[in-house]
């Protein structure tokens, strides 16, 4: 039995039917749980006062933001080599969900700097190379829509993600170069000195919890939606073939 | 190869706009940057070269549509897929003449321009040579999105959406090393990375080129 | 040689339309492809010219021995006759670009810019490339296009010399060439019954 099966689309749709209900649940249960326990439950920093609960929210939408184009990376990957149509069509749905989660980043982060940084926008390598990546996903998407035909789309669209990467990641050395920055360092790495103390890091344990189930709940449901798209196109073809 | 080069230079000429159309846009950006920030000799010193390395950036993208479509247009782009030329190759060829016929007019004017834009005169020797470096990674990655853009009707738009943040670190690493230059700091370290981006892109982005044209012209 | 296409199934933006093709060409002899409009003939003429994959069956002796000519004859409106020629002999490695010159009779013309041709004229120089190439077959879609009566002798005149020489020829046309030796092939048996296309096959 290999992964590979789950690549044909009705065996992807049969098994995401089975587990979509159950990673729904989680993702509202943690999601809920996890910004209420966060907003209520945890004292304010002594220093950023309450507006350090937008954490809850900016964290995990920033992680998701680039862990988005890390899936898309690996399902291009996945249709250069095998072709798997379902890999390519689930790249295809995680765009507009990673795009979204970029832009949930950067508001949150805007409205998180307004009363830490006094400016709502400063050009910040963390706050740029985020924009940049918000770029990538639109020029992706925008690539995806204007062509027809789908083979043809998938394989531009993930030779576009594979260059695509390449230069993110150029960027994000450029800008760390051309600008030193406001942004406080990554807070939440399990080896760093300095971390945000326990009562913080639990509940934003479960946000991110939460964005990950939401992030896999939404491009099953996106994937499943393209598969069905896709499958009631050929149905017609084949019935006006008939 | 040559004969490739050759012709499309010659192409470029005759059909006109080709050296004339990016040199008349990057003159007219740098004009119009003055009447939009004010007169003041200062700030105009400040941001010329940042100013001069966002016009020839553009100028440079104005262009990119030309590098394929008019030969995806009139059929020779087929002939060439079925001539003993390989596709890397045919790319490789069409960025460099793009880069003789835009970049490298660009990079000769850069200085005239400079003077309307006060800057000092540290500044010209790594203007120019940041240009020179640079530009070559600009056609290149315009290739790029023009190969992915060729078939499609109004894929112009399309196609800057999808080259600009490509341009973004060519741009920073480029415009860094003018701005140190003009201010007499030490350029190796950007200019070793634009040098880097330069190279790599050379050396690899044509065979994702090449990729995405064979899928357009199946 | 010879060109021998065995099983093939060409697609047009993935749904098949003609299947289970099978056919040989010597060195040496034509081959017509005749059938209606729409029917795939330029699909199949793409696909052995290579520039589109097969969904299946093979194609053997093609690749580059390949001389292929579209609808489109990418011609440059700003060269000259010459020009055009000799890039295209450039590209393909030969140099007599004089012979092809005086066989569609552009001999007066070779200093006008194509973009100043009249479409026959154009459609003519489009098919002298054929003989710079110098590649063993010809693979032609539509040769025939706004050429008068003289301007198609005078490429049944080019096709035989090129047979002659131990050249094949296989082309798309509509109408009578007056190269009588040629064989003719209907597509018109092997047309794929309207189905789906392959990317969607999977969905179903």
């Amino acid at each position: 039995m290999s992964i590979w099966e789950y690549a044909n689309p009705v065996k992807f749709i049969r098994t995401t039917d089975k587990i979509l209900p159950w990673v729904s649940i989680a993702a509202v249960v943690c999601l809920v749980g996890g910004l209420v326990w966060g907003f209520f439950f945890t004292p304010a920093d002594y220093r950023q006062g309450s507006t350090v609960k937008i954490f809850y929210l900016h964290v995990p939408s920033a992680l998701m933001a680039i862990n988005a184009w890390m899936m898309m990376l690996v399902a291009s990957l996945i249709w250069i080599v095998r072709r798997h149509h379902v890999s390519a069509l689930a790249a295809r749905a995680a765009a507009p969900v990673g795009a979204v989660m970029t832009l949930i980043a950067l508001a949150t982060g805007a409205l998180w700097g307004q009363p830490m940084w006094g400016t709502w926008w400063a050009w910040d390598p963390r706050l740029t190379s985020f924009l940049i990546l918000f770029l990538f996903y639109l020029g992706y998407m925008a690539l995806w829509s204007a062509i027809e035909n789908d083979d043809t789309a998938a394989d531009l669209t993930s030779i576009l993600c594979l260059v695509g990467s390449v230069f993110a990641l150029l960027s994000r050395y450029a800008v760390n170069f051309w600008n030193q920055g406001l942004h406080q360092g990554a807070s939440m790495s399990l080896d760093a000195e300095e971390n945000v103390a326990d009562v913080f890091w639990y509940p934003a344990l479960v946000c991110i919890a939460g964005f990950v189930l939401l992030f896999i709940a939404l491009v099953f449901l996106r994937t499943q939606t393209e598969i069905r798209a896709r499958r009631a196109r050929a149905l017609l073809a084949r019935e006006r073939a008939a | 190869m040559i004969a490739l080069l050759t012709r499309d230079l010659r192409l470029a000429v005759r059909a006109g706009g080709g050296f004339g159309l990016g040199l008349a846009f990057f003159l007219i950006v740098t004009v119009l940057v003055p009447f939009g920030v004010g007169p003041e000799t200062a700030l105009l010193t400040k941001i010329a070269p940042g100013i001069l390395w966002i016009g020839a950036l553009l100028a440079c993208l104005l262009s990119l549509d030309r590098i394929l479509a008019l030969d995806w247009e009139d059929g020779s782009l087929d002939l060439l897929a079925t001539a003993p030329l390989p596709m890397e190759g045919i790319v490789t060829i069409k960025a460099l003449a793009h880069w003789i016929t835009t970049g490298l007019p660009l990079v000769l004017a850069a200085p005239a321009l400079g003077v309307l834009l006060s800057l000092p005169t540290e500044g010209y020797l790594w203007l120019v040579v940041s240009l020179a470096v640079g530009t070559p990674a600009l056609s290149v990655i315009g290739t790029f999105g023009a190969a992915l853009t060729v078939g499609l009707k109004r894929g112009g738009l399309l196609m800057s959406l999808l080259v600009l943040p490509m341009y973004v670190p060519t741009l920073i690493f480029g415009a860094e090393v003018a701005r140190r230059g003009a201010e007499g700091l030490t350029v190796q370290t950007p200019l070793l990375m634009l040098a880097g981006i330069s190279f790599g892109a050379l050396a690899l982005l044509p065979f994702a080129s090449a990729g995405v044209l064979r899928v357009n012209l199946r | 040689m010879e060109l021998t296409v065995s099983d093939l199934t060409v697609a047009r933006g993935g749904v098949p339309v003609l299947s289970g093709v099978n056919f040989s060409l010597q060195d040496g002899r034509a081959l017509v492809l005749r059938g209606p409009n729409g029917a795939g003939k330029t699909t199949l003429l793409r696909t052995i010219a290579g520039l589109q994959p097969p969904l299946t069956g093979d194609i053997q002796g093609a690749g580059e021995r390949i001389a292929y000519a579209a609808h489109a004859d990418g011609l440059k409106a700003m060269l000259t006759v010459t020009e055009n020629l000799s890039f295209w002999a450039q590209v393909f490695g030969t140099n007599d670009i004089s012979s092809a010159i005086t066989a569609f009779d552009l001999d007066k013309l070779t200093d006008r810019l194509a973009g100043t041709l009249s479409a026959g004229q154009k459609r003519r120089l489009g098919l002298a490339r054929l003989m710079v190439t110098g590649r063993p077959v010809w693979v032609l879609d539509e040769p025939t296009v706004s050429l008068d009566a003289a301007s198609v002798a005078l490429f049944a005149d080019a096709v035989r010399g090129h047979l002659k020489a131990g050249g094949a020829a296989l082309m798309a046309t509509h109408i009578d060439l007056g190269i009588p030796e040629a064989d003719v092939f209907d597509v018109t048996p092997y047309r794929a019954k309207p189905g789906v296309a392959a990317q969607d096959e999977a969905f179903l």
